[in-house]
């Protein structure tokens, strides 16, 4: 039978589940799977209530900042300096609620924060034309510094008069006793994918990833859109930095230390690409959430603790192993 | 310049043409003391396919730069049906209808081909600020513009998975969304294969047979002779022949092109 022209340009060449199939975040799922189910076989502290209420809960912090990220890696940048940005944000809330401001107040001061440094990293990358990795290198050193100064290099633990409003949010379980970080993070994921699937600015991130002379000749507002994705960055470290406050009951300069390294390699284990255009909101979940799985069971299984970064390392390439075969084949 | 002067004008005096699609009247363009483009004036009638051929730096994309709006004339004016038209911006061009295909496509690779010909330009539903880009119709509008093109170029398929030729057809495929009047594409032809020539070549009749006027900047002198009604040839900034195809010959333009000889308007 004669096929037109028509059914051919109709055609839909994968399906549903060839596109599950070959995507990397799948496989991750897998992986997280099968070591869960694993450590509940082989360990009984793993499956108890405390250890996944631990666990998802120690996700978020990663999780959430991950979700910021992806936008900036999506168009092929990098943002190094959220682990101090988390730093400074959450001493810029303690340090006016330790003043006797209110909560909302502390918020407001700590978000406005996060939003200033990241217009700051994105109009220097986007209008300057400075490298991302340069910029936001710069400002790694210089959002911890100022979080130096801001606390006098002490460490903050008491919060005013808001200061059990603060442990609740951080710290509670409103809902069917899910740690609230947890629910958090949902919502933030949940917003997230749907910014990248179903907006203009999401198709634009990607179109500016892929190919950013591109998508400047066919005028898409490329460096507003660069400034936006890190502000976006900043924010989630920021309100990463304002949950994990409110969880620890107290703010040191030494927070979010090296945090930025866990953030990417959750973003690249859930299937984002360093070079652009390629990144999901469930892939920087998913990331996460085999980050700390890995951590958990070796703790559960008794190896010693300096073996994680020779897993967590691993997994990293691991991940990226099955997208390089995948290539391969796919070049052959 | 009244309409009275720019009757009396070489070039769009003389025979009886077609109201012009765009027609250009003494444009120069220097920059600094170089003299990019001298003096050129031409005039490109709807559904014309025009060869715009000349070595390296005969002022062929000068020429291009400023009917697409990122350059200004120094000198001259443009017309566009008849109006005068002034371009600050490429946005703007292509507000007027006129439509760009960029030598390296700007395609995005990693997007899908709807994706790619919508790019810029999405279409959205919903109400107010609550508004999600409508796949749907994207899709289908893709697929019709790629089945007029007789291109076998599905809509959902991700670009770099495509072949040059279909490459091609969503480049071309972003000047059909909207209504354009004049098309330019610079050497669309310059790397692919001879059967995606082919394809490409077909491509640009479409749009001719729809009353698009197509200006096609090329080296290659079999695709000129292959497709356009029109030459224009350029050298060192000034306009040196500007006649039909059937008068001219292969010979004669590489003449033209290199200076053996001299003019002939």
């Amino acid at each position: 039978m004669a096929v037109t022209l028509d059914q051919t340009i109709a055609q839909k060449q994968h399906t549903i589940f060839s596109r599950i199939f070959a995507s990397q975040t799948f496989w991750v799922v897998i992986a997280v799977i099968l070591a869960c189910i694993f450590l509940s076989v082989t360990t009984d502290a793993f499956a108890t209530s405390k250890n996944l209420y631990n666990i998802t809960r120690n996700i978020t912090f990663v999780a959430i900042i991950a979700l910021g990220m992806t936008f900036v890696i999506i168009t092929g940048g990098i943002d190094l300096s959220v682990g101090s940005v988390l730093c400074l944000s959450s001493m810029i809330l303690a340090v006016t609620m330790h003043a006797g401001y209110s909560i909302e107040v502390g918020i407001l001061a700590s978000i406005a924060t996060a939003l200033a440094i990241g217009a700051f990293n994105g109009i220097l990358i986007a209008y300057l034309g400075f490298p991302p990795f340069v910029v936001t290198l710069g400002m790694l050193s210089i959002a911890r510094s100022l979080a130096m100064v801001a606390s006098n290099n002490t460490v903050v633990f008491q919060f005013g008069p808001d200061h059990d409003k603060l442990l609740a949010l951080g710290g509670g379980a409103w809902v069917f006793g899910i740690a609230n970080p947890v629910l958090y993070t949902i919502l933030l994921a949940l917003i997230t994918g749907f910014v990248l699937r179903w907006t203009k600015f999401g198709r634009h991130i990607f179109a500016i990833g892929g190919n950013e002379h591109a998508a400047t000749l066919t005028g898409v507002p490329v460096r507003q859109i660069k400034v936006a994705v890190y502000m976006i960055s900043a924010l989630a470290a920021g309100i990463a930095g304002i949950i994990q406050t409110g969880w620890l009951g107290a703010v040191t300069t030494n927070l979010g230390n090296g945090m930025e390294l866990q953030v990417i390699a959750a973003t690249v284990i859930g299937g984002a690409n360093l070079a652009g255009g390629v990144g999901t909101a469930f892939g920087a979940i998913v990331g996460a959430a085999l980050i700390e799985v890995i951590r958990n069971s070796l703790g559960l299984l008794g190896i010693n603790a300096f073996w994680q970064g020779v897993f967590i390392g691993g997994a990293i390439l691991m991940a990226v192993l099955f997208d390089r075969l995948r290539n391969f084949r796919r070049n052959e | 310049m009244s309409e009275a002067e720019a009757e009396q004008l070489p070039g769009t005096m003389g025979r009886q043409r077609l109201v012009a699609v765009l027609e250009l009247t003494n444009i120069s363009k220097h920059f600094g003391a170089i003299q990019a483009v001298n003096d050129v004036s031409l005039a490109i009638e709807p559904g014309q396919v025009v060869g715009l051929m000349g070595d390296n730096g005969a002022g062929k994309s000068t020429l291009v730069k400023m009917i697409a709006g990122n350059f200004h004339p120094s000198h001259g004016t443009m017309q566009m049906d008849g109006k005068q038209l002034i371009l600050n911006k490429p946005v703007e061009a292509r507000q007027h209808g006129i439509e760009i295909v960029h030598q390296d496509l700007a395609l995005c690779n990693n997007l899908t081909a709807a994706a790619n010909v919508y790019l810029g330009r999405e279409l959205r539903r919903g109400i107010g600020p609550f508004r999600i880009l409508d796949y749907a119709a994207m899709y289908k509008r893709a697929g019709q513009i790629f089945a007029e093109l007789k291109s076998e170029t599905r809509p959902r398929d991700l670009v770099k998975q495509m072949s040059g030729g279909q490459r091609q057809a969503v480049a071309i495929a972003r000047t059909m969304l909207s209504q354009a009047k004049i098309v330019l594409m610079d050497e669309p032809t310059a790397a692919i294969s001879v059967r995606q020539v082919a394809e490409v070549l077909n491509l640009i009749r479409h749009l001719r047979d729809q009353g698009i006027a197509v200006v096609l900047i090329s080296h290659r002198m079999p695709d000129v002779f292959d497709v356009a009604d029109r030459v224009i040839v350029m050298r060192r900034g000034r306009k040196v022949a500007d006649k039909t195809i059937a008068s001219s010959s292969p010979e004669e333009v590489t003449g033209l092109i290199t200076g053996a000889i001299e003019q002939v308007l």
